[in-house]
């Protein structure tokens, strides 16, 4: 009998510690399948954050090298410029991209950093207990914006990928989504492009994935699915929003 | 040559191939002169980051890569640096990290001063490490500490820290070069991540989640240290043969020092040096032994008393231990130092 599914060979033989219905497995299991599908697991490095992910090194089977929080852009760049000719991504949450590490980032696209970035959008520090992140919404109920953040109290939430795609030195990125089949298909798509985009040379590409948290949402799995189809993507709108490689024109 | 150009290129003749920092001063010689040295150089990679945390961190990375790699800055951007120097100890990635330090604390003055000892020498960051600090006190032995740091740094996989101040940075001396060493002669290294080409995965990591697993990780870190302190003590001494009284400094301070010792010693006064190089690991038993045969140690620092707790430590109440100090970026004279060294000499009666 043809096997038609099967675990990819970049992803280790270990059981995922995610929650039920988080989009962090379903995320690595998407890197995994490209990193086989180009062929690069030789050659890939990867740089897991400090958050939900901060395990990622059990998971992938590539070289990985730690970075604290927020600092994944810089650790980045100090190893590829050391090894311009391997493939190096960061997987970096929320909090990690948009909050502490916000200035390595900024500065890693300015400089056309030629990295890959996967910044997993879930609008909490999920870690920590479900604090409010950059990325919280307006509205969103955390542990630290009881009754919802407000924008006099807490600030509006920060739109990084639009801020990056004003930088000159990226070259590719999108935001897609995992909570559909579809949209998980298009989500590989998109890691595949931005590893492609840093093997052709053209630097920085990002792929900005907004990913379910139903334990920090407090909401069941499917019921978190659906909010962000009817509430998140309103705020953080899928597509691509730069494309220097041009191969793809849905940009909203 | 000045200071800073010493050491900038004498980390590039040990090999160094990247350097990341920031701008500060008394410490911007050493980016400018990267910045145009790598230039130049096969395989040289410089850059000014957004910030010396960001620069920090680029230096993990490159040293996990394998690199031998190199970031300096001054008291406040030190400061800034210590969540990736804790990291580098963590991790067990060598790297070396100047500081010129300057008068503190906050952004204080840009002055020399010593104030960063306890910094450099206790951690810096948090955790349980140690970090090898180097304090040369001429232009030459900056060239020859940066040059050996390099070696040390990889040999414990270690980060190295030299500790300057901004009149070694500034001050111009003649100094003879180490040779440059071929990047391909340097000794391989096993565990860095390169991409997992034909041999298992690999990962670099410091969260170590289990108590048990953490507390064997200490451990290992710390039997390293405690093969430095036994292998890495380096210190001069200057005129202790008939010395009834010692001074105990470091760095520019000892240069100091060392003038003010001559002066006392033309009026008879039988004074000597004792000067620790190596200020982490502190050369605590030879200090001790010394100060057997002198029964009084006068520890003159630019800062206001960090090194002189080691100096009590390593004499263990065996011996009176008198202290002067100028913080804040005051650089005394040699004369100055040489007038309050003979008032405690004929106060404590030993001429």
């Amino acid at each position: 009998m043809k096997k038609v599914f099967s675990r990819p060979k970049s992803i280790k033989k270990n059981p995922f510690h995610y929650c039920p219905g988080c989009g962090h497995s379903i995320i690595h299991r998407l890197i995994g399948e490209v990193i086989d599908e180009l062929g690069i697991q030789e050659m890939t490095i990867g740089v897991p954050p400090a958050g939900c992910a901060v395990l990622a090194y059990f998971y992938f089977d590539v070289d990985m090298g730690e970075a604290s929080h927020g600092r994944a852009a810089a650790v980045a760049t100090g190893l590829k410029r050391a090894l311009p000719d391997r493939i190096v991504f960061t997987y970096q949450g929320d909090g990690d991209i948009a909050a502490i590490g916000t200035a390595e980032t900024i500065h890693a696209a300015s400089r056309g950093e030629n990295f890959t970035t996967i910044f997993v959008n879930n609008g909490v520090y999920g870690m920590t207990g479900g604090q409010m992140a950059p990325t919280t919404i307006l509205g969103q109920n955390t542990t630290t914006s009881p009754g919802g953040r407000k924008e006099k109290r807490d600030g509006f939430p920060i739109p990084l990928s639009e801020m990056l795609a004003v930088a000159k030195g990226s070259a590719y990125i999108e935001r897609t989504a995992v909570n559909s089949p579809s949209n998980i298909l298009k989500t590989k798509k998109a890691i595949e492009k931005a590893f492609r985009t840093q093997m052709k040379g053209l630097g920085f590409s990002l792929v900005e994935i907004l990913s379910p948290c139903p334990t920090n949402w407090k909401m069941s799995p499917v019921e978190a699915c659906q909010w962000i189809d009817e509430v998140m993507v309103k705020h953080f709108p899928l597509g691509v929003i730069k494309d220097i490689p041009g191969e793809k024109k849905d940009a909203h | 040559m000045r200071g800073n150009h010493v050491i900038a290129e004498a980390a590039v003749r040990a090999g160094c191939r990247f350097y990341f920092g920031y701008p500060i001063t008394p410490q911007n010689e050493i980016p400018e002169y990267m910045s145009d040295r790598l230039s130049k150089t096969e395989g040289g990679v410089f850059i000014q980051a957004e910030s010396e945390v960001a620069s920090i961190h680029m230096v993990i990375g490159a040293s996990m890569a394998g690199a031998r790699v190199m970031t300096s800055s001054s008291g406040p951007g030190i400061s800034l640096k210590q969540e990736g120097i804790s990291f580098l100890s963590a991790l067990e990635l060598p790297a070396v990290i100047v500081n010129m330090s300057r008068g503190g604390p906050g952004l204080g003055n840009i002055a020399p001063s010593q104030s960063d000892y306890f910094q450099a020498t206790r951690g810096g960051g948090h955790g349980d490490y140690r970090t090898i600090v180097l304090a040369p006190s001429s232009c030459q032995e900056a060239a020859d500490l940066t040059y050996k740091s390099f070696d040390l740094a990889d040999r414990y996989r270690i980060p190295v820290i030299i500790l300057g101040d901004g009149m070694l940075g500034q001050m111009m001396e003649p100094v003879e070069l180490p040779p440059e060493i071929p990047i391909k002669k340097l000794p391989p290294k096993d565990w860095t991540i390169t991409g997992a080409k034909g041999r298992p995965s690999r990962f670099i990591r410091s969260l170590i989640l289990d108590p048990f697993e953490e507390e064997e990780h200490n451990w290992k870190l710390m039997r390293k240290y405690e093969r430095i302190s036994k292998e890495e003590l380096m210190w001069e001494s200057f005129s202790l043969e008939d010395a009834k009284m010692l001074v105990v400094a470091f760095g520019i301070a000892a240069r100091i020092a060392k003038g003010a010792i001559k002066r006392v010693r033309e009026e008879g006064l039988k004074v000597g040096l004792f000067r620790p190089i190596s200020l982490w690991p502190f050369p605590a038993k030879v200090l001790k032994e010394v100060s057997r045969r002198v029964k009084h140690l006068f520890v003159f620092e630019m800062n206001m008393g960090q090194m002189v707790e080691d100096v009590k430590l390593a004499v263990d109440g065996g011996v009176e231990v008198h202290f002067y100090g100028r913080p804040g970026g005051i650089i005394p004279t040699p004369l100055e130092i040489s007038r309050i060294i003979s008032s405690y000499y004929y106060q404590k009666k030993l001429g």
